[in-house]
Order: C-alpha cells, then sequence, then structure tokens
C-alpha cells in the first residue's frame, strides 16, 4: 500500500488522482494506495445530500471563499477545509473484504485507534445517519466512500485543528443540532497533520493487514 | 440472450440497497463490467457494473428505490430481445424480505424460520442442531435458501465456499447436478449383519450409551389439563442456546462480595451534573463495565474461546451486556469496552438497552460478544450462577447492590461494624480452559479496581 502526506490539494483534483489510481490499481498498473491530504475549504455534497443543509448564503460563502462541489461518495453535506486531515484509501476489497458495512467498519476502527494515541477514547457509531466516530458526544471524524467493483475512494475526514465555525454554516451529515469537535479542542495542542497522517498509514496497514510503503508526493501524483 | 442484472450482495448483514442513480439510460448500450447504476447503503456509494454487454432493455427499479438483495433490478440483451420468463431470480413481492429495517433484530432470528413458511412441504431441521443450521442460513443468500426450499435441500449438508463457509449459488447449482447424477437413495441401506459376536463389555458399553440419550420424561400425559403454546423464536433459540452451552463448557462458579462504596460515593456525588451534563444516567453499571474490562486486559485468558483444541485469544474486549425484556434476553454488545470512558460506557450502554426494549438494535450489535455481564441484582438476586454465553469462556453475574453490615479493622487495629454498599459478584468459567486460581485472581483484581479506583474523570462534578 503506497501512501504520502500531500499537503493540501484542490478537491477536484484529488477526485481526479483517486479516479486515476483506482483505474491503475485495477489495470494491475499500481499499488493500493492512502492519500492523506487537507483541502482548501470546500462544502461537498455526497449522494444522499439536500442543498438545503448548507445553511449558508452564497454571499457568505464568496466572501469566505469556501466552495460548493457535488460529488460520487455516499452520505450527505461535509466541510473539508485546512486542519482537517482527509484520507483516501484507494483499496482493492477483493476477493476477501467484499462487505461495503465491514469496510466503513474497519475505517472507523483505524481513527479509533489514531485517536486512542492521542489519548482519545472515541467511538465509532454504526447506525445511520450517526455514522462516523464520535468523542463524548460529538462528532470528530465522518466518513463518505465509493466503491467501484470493489476498489474503493473517498474514504475520512478527520477534524485535528479545523475551524469548527465552518461546521455551523452547513447540517453535517443531515443531523441537526450535531455538534461538532476536533483533537485540538479536546486536547488542548495543535498536532502538525503529518503526525496524525502517520498513525493513520500505520493503523489502517494494521487493520487492513497491509505493508505500508512510504512515497514522496511526486511519485504518488505521478 | 438476455441477461438478468440483480442486486448483489454487498456484505453480511446487508439485506438491501438504494438506486441513487441509473448511470445507463433504457436502449443504451453498456459494455460488460461498466457501472450501470449506483447504490447507496449507510455511507458507502457502490457502482454495480454491467454483468454483460448489451443494451438495457428494462429497468424494473428507478431512482430512489430500495431494492432487496438478488431482486431482479434490470434486463441488458439484444434490441428486440424478449428477457427470459424462466429465472432463478424471483421477481420483486414473491421474495420473502430478509430483514425488517424497522426490527432488524427479530428479523434476523426469524430468518430460519421464514423459510420454513414459505415452503411448508419441506421438512427444516431446528431441533438440535440449530446453531450451525441457522448460521448456514444466515450466510446464505435469500436466492440460494429459495432455492433449497424449493428443492428440498438441507443447507448444513452442502460444503459452502462462499465467504465463512457461505452457500453460494454456485454451490448449490452443483450440488443439484451432482444429485440429479447420483442414483436416487430410496432403498433402505441393508441391515448391518454381525461380523461377529460381541463381547460382553461392547455390549454393556452399547447399551449404557444408548440408554444415557434415550432418557426422557414426557412433559404431559394425555387427558391432562394443559394448554399448549409453541415457543416463540426467541424462546427457542435461547432454550438451544442454554442446553448447547451446558453440554459444551464445563461450567463452574465463584462468587465474591464486593465493596462498591467508593462507586457508590462517587456516583452519589456525580451522578446530578452527570445527568445534565451527558443526558444520559450514570448506573453502577459503567463503573462496573470498566472495571471489567481492566481485569480482562491484565487476564486475557477469559477474553478467550475454545476452537477444538486451540485457545482462540480475542484481541478485542467486547462486553455483552444482558438486556432483560418481556420477550425474551438479548445481549447487545459494548465494542471495544476497553478504550470507552464512563461517559463512552453508560451513554452506550443506556443506548443499547433503549434500543433493545424499543426493537431498534441492528444483528451485528448482538454479535461478536467476547465477555458477558449479566445484572440480575436488579431483581433482587443476591447471586446466581449463569450460564456461559457461546462461544464465550465466562460470564459475570452482578447481585443486588445494598447496604449491608461488614466488619472491618479500624486504624487502631479494633474490629468493628460498619455499614457498606456490597454486592455479590458470581463468575462462571469453562473450566476447560480456565482454572480456579486464575479466575478468582480476575475477581481478585475486579474487586480491587471497584474498592480502590478514584474514578478522576468525573472530579469535575461536586
Amino acid at each position: 500500500m503506497d501512501w504520502s502526506y500531500l499537503g493540501t490539494l484542490d478537491y477536484r483534483r484529488s477526485l481526479a488522482l483517486q479516479e486515476l489510481r483506482r483505474e491503475k490499481l485495477r489495470a494491475g498498473q499500481v499499488n493500493e494506495a492512502l492519500l492523506l491530504l487537507e483541502h482548501p475549504h470546500i462544502y461537498t455534497l455526497g449522494r444522499n445530500a439536500d442543498r438545503a443543509d448548507i445553511l449558508a448564503g452564497s454571499d457568505w460563502l464568496q466572501s469566505r471563499g469556501v466552495k460548493v462541489e457535488e460529488c460520487d461518495r455516499g452520505g450527505q453535506v461535509t466541510y473539508h477545509g485546512p486542519g482537517q486531515l482527509v484520507g483516501y484509501p484507494i483499496l482493492d476489497l477483493n476477493p476477501d473484504r467484499r462487505d461495503l458495512r465491514r469496510y466503513v467498519r474497519d475505517l472507523q476502527e483505524v481513527l479509533v485507534r489514531v485517536l486512542a494515541e492521542v489519548g482519545l477514547a472515541a467511538e465509532p457509531r454504526s447506525k445511520s445517519p450517526e455514522i462516523g466516530v464520535w468523542v463524548e458526544g460529538k462528532k470528530i471524524a465522518s466518513l463518505g466512500v465509493h466503491v467501484s467493483r470493489w476498489i474503493t475512494t473517498h474514504g475520512f475526514a478527520l477534524n485535528v485543528n479545523t475551524d469548527l465555525s465552518y461546521f455551523a454554516a452547513i447540517v453535517p451529515c443531515g443531523i441537526q443540532g450535531v455538534e461538532m469537535t476536533s483533537v485540538a479542542e479536546l486536547t488542548g495542542r495543535n498536532l502538525p497533520l503529518e503526525n496524525l497522517a502517520a498513525l493513520c498509514v500505520h493503523h489502517t496497514a494494521e487493520v487492513f493487514q497491509r505493508r505500508p510503503l512510504a512515497m514522496t508526493s511526486e511519485e504518488l501524483m505521478a | 440472450m438476455a441477461t438478468e442484472v440483480i442486486m448483489p450482495e454487498m456484505g453480511e448483514s446487508i439485506a438491501e440497497g438504494t438506486i441513487t442513480k441509473w448511470l445507463v439510460q433504457v436502449g443504451e448500450r453498456v459494455e460488460r463490467d461498466q457501472p450501470l447504476f449506483e447504490v447507496s447503503t449507510d455511507k458507502v456509494d457502490a457502482e454495480i457494473p454491467s454483468p454483460a454487454s448489451g443494451t438495457l432493455l428494462v429497468v424494473h427499479h428507478g431512482e430512489g428505490a430500495t431494492v432487496q438483495v438478488n431482486e431482479l433490478v434490470a434486463i441488458v440483451g439484444e434490441p428486440g430481445e424478449q428477457p427470459e420468463t424462466q429465472s432463478v431470480a424471483a421477481p420483486a413481492g414473491v421474495e420473502a424480505p430478509v430483514v425488517e429495517a424497522s426490527e432488524p433484530v427479530e428479523a434476523a432470528v426469524e430468518q430460519p424460520v421464514l423459510v420454513a413458511e414459505s415452503a411448508p412441504t419441506q421438512e427444516v431441521v431446528v431441533g438440535e442442531d440449530s446453531q450451525l443450521v441457522d448460521r448456514i442460513r444466515q450466510f446464505s443468500s435469500p436466492l440460494v435458501r429459495k432455492m433449497a426450499a424449493a428443492e428440498g435441500v438441507d443447507l448444513s449438508q452442502i460444503q459452502g465456499t462462499g465467504i465463512h463457509g457461505r452457500v453460494t449459488k454456485q454451490d448449490m447449482q452443483g450440488y443439484l447436478e451432482r444429485r440429479s447424477a447420483a442414483p436416487p437413495s430410496t432403498v433402505a441401506p441393508p441391515p448391518a449383519a454381525p461380523a461377529s459376536p460381541m463381547r460382553t463389555a461392547e455390549v454393556v458399553t452399547a447399551a449404557r450409551r444408548a440408554s444415557v440419550g434415550d432418557f426422557q420424561v414426557a412433559a404431559y400425559h394425555e387427558g391432562d389439563n394443559v394448554e399448549i403454546e409453541p415457543m416463540s423464536n426467541i424462546r427457542r433459540l435461547t432454550a438451544s442456546h442454554m442446553v448447547y452451552s451446558k453440554a459444551t463448557s464445563a461450567h463452574v462458579s465463584t462468587v465474591f462480595h464486593v465493596d462498591l462504596s467508593r462507586v457508590a460515593k462517587v456516583r452519589a456525588r456525580a451522578k446530578q451534573g452527570f445527568a445534565q451534563t451527558h443526558g444520559t444516567k450514570l448506573t453502577f453499571m459503567p463503573f462496573i463495565f470498566k472495571a471489567v474490562a481492566n481485569a480482562l486486559t491484565a487476564f486475557p485468558n477469559l477474553n478467550s474461546s475454545i476452537d477444538g483444541t486451540n485457545i482462540v485469544h480475542k484481541k478485542d474486549i467486547n462486553l455483552g451486556m444482558a438486556v432483560a425484556l418481556d420477550w425474551g434476553l438479548l445481549v447487545p454488545v459494548i465494542r471495544h469496552a476497553d478504550r470507552l470512558n464512563l461517559v463512552g460506557l453508560a451513554k452506550t450502554a443506556n443506548d443499547l438497552a433503549e434500543r433493545a426494549r424499543s426493537k431498534r438494535l441492528s444483528p451485528e450489535e448482538v454479535q461478536g460478544g467476547t465477555f458477558t455481564v449479566t445484572n440480575p441484582g436488579v431483581f433482587g438476586s443476591l447471586f446466581g450462577t449463569p450460564i456461559i454465553n457461546q462461544p464465550q469462556v465466562a460470564i459475570l453475574g452482578i447481585g443486588a447492590i445494598e447496604k449491608r453490615p461488614v466488619v472491618v479493622n479500624d486504624d487502631d487495629g479494633n474490629d468493628t461494624i460498619a455499614i457498606k454498599t456490597m454486592c455479590y459478584f458470581a463468575l462462571t468459567f469453562d473450566h476447560r480452559l480456565v482454572d480456579g486460581a486464575e479466575a478468582d485472581s480476575f475477581m481478585n483484581h475486579l474487586r480491587r479496581t471497584l474498592l480502590e479506583e478514584t474514578w478522576s474523570e468525573l472530579d469535575s462534578f461536586q
């Protein structure tokens, strides 16, 4: 499983990269991958999203430089932005992991283990619409997955040092009144995204029984 | 030839998917493996590829429709071609729904019976081997179960090649082919001729073996004043499980008197603030779960299973909590209990109990437990000797929590009688794997944690 921390990457470019890697993986030209990165401010709408869940007006969105995109992952509306660690595992679930719910559970397990390493007792919630990872009744990480012939794209978004006020402008995951939190808010520490990225790699490898192979961002995006 | 497109299997316990988008329109050409439509289930969006090249002739379910696994979704073929009517995939409506969304757990429990009801002429074994049979049935798709019912096949007789030994459609077809090739075995096997006269000891052994299993007591006699009521499914499964457990494990119980005075004090101080802050009540159970999880970490043998002559060490600590309901007993599971703090344990436990009562648990929430805690104390029991929840190797019963006079030794070395909040903890363990010394060490660990832990995470509640 190739991995790299790619720094800040535009949402559309990350979609193109994921699709490229997926097709190359299907053709047997590249290894599976875990892309780790952060996005500039953006609200994304999953397949089940309702535009009404974006509460902010277009003026506000423009003034703060926030884009809105529709995409082909499961789930509803969410926010990505600086300080949030986004992980896109491009894994082939053939032949032994062909179970969508198990895949979601495994991703949650990765996040629970990562959070345990920064001292947080996180709880995976697997009941729709609360699917995600929660700490003390607040949501810290969101999931949204796309599977094409059992190859995965999209993934998870973990709030590390995220400016949580951006979530106030949407109804995250379509759940009214959900409170979002972040590692920084809960621990009072500003951990670099790279550190959490490394933990994500370690635990993804453990949970999915993959061997991690570090790549430069140039290699991974080639 | 026209090819049917069915809703594919997307994983265990996923019975249906919602079609979110058709990527190809009726009349358009599609290549084999080209994404045909998208399905959404929970947080996952999946592309379903076309099983064949051709033209999309018929679409049975539009966007937004929720479709059962293995149900017919569309037909791909050549223009003008008549879709085949003879098909294994049942059209919508004929297939019994596998899991009712409103009552997932009940539905999962009832699954084996749905098979029986849909094929009344077919004898379905639910008796002695129901555990195994149920499991194999649950792991088979509705299509396979339907084929089995139609063909009068006992699924447990087929070697499954699917995930977890699941019987696949191919297995079923192979079995049916082999069966039709082999001559029907209607002829009774010839009586075994005694090759040589048995020696006396063998005769005696054989006789004894026969007599033990044969002993039965009739539940009632002809003419007795009785009324017969069939067991509910949950009752029947519980009954089978209990007898199976007793026959499997070497049950031994040990009882400890546990001082919960400190827990009671901390709880009394924190419970109001806790309820206000976290919106859920703070009972004694989260403290006990926390202490149990700690003790299991220290004594992992009690968090394992036996598989033949192997010991299966369970790396996760998933605590089953028995919930008594009007209609039976359910044991939802607190996953990774060792990673949750008191808040997490309280919330999870209260949520599971609440949803168990309102029949809103999903099937996976009652699976995968590695150790069980049961609480007969709420009914006033001082202690009981619970039966192990298979395939686990131990179960802890919590007796009534009450103030009792206890002899304590004061600072000056004088004996005095104090009022303490006390409780009997009864551990039943499987002596095949756990010896008494280890079980008692586990219990001492548990007792010490509850006696000494200061529960500083609740310090903010004064």
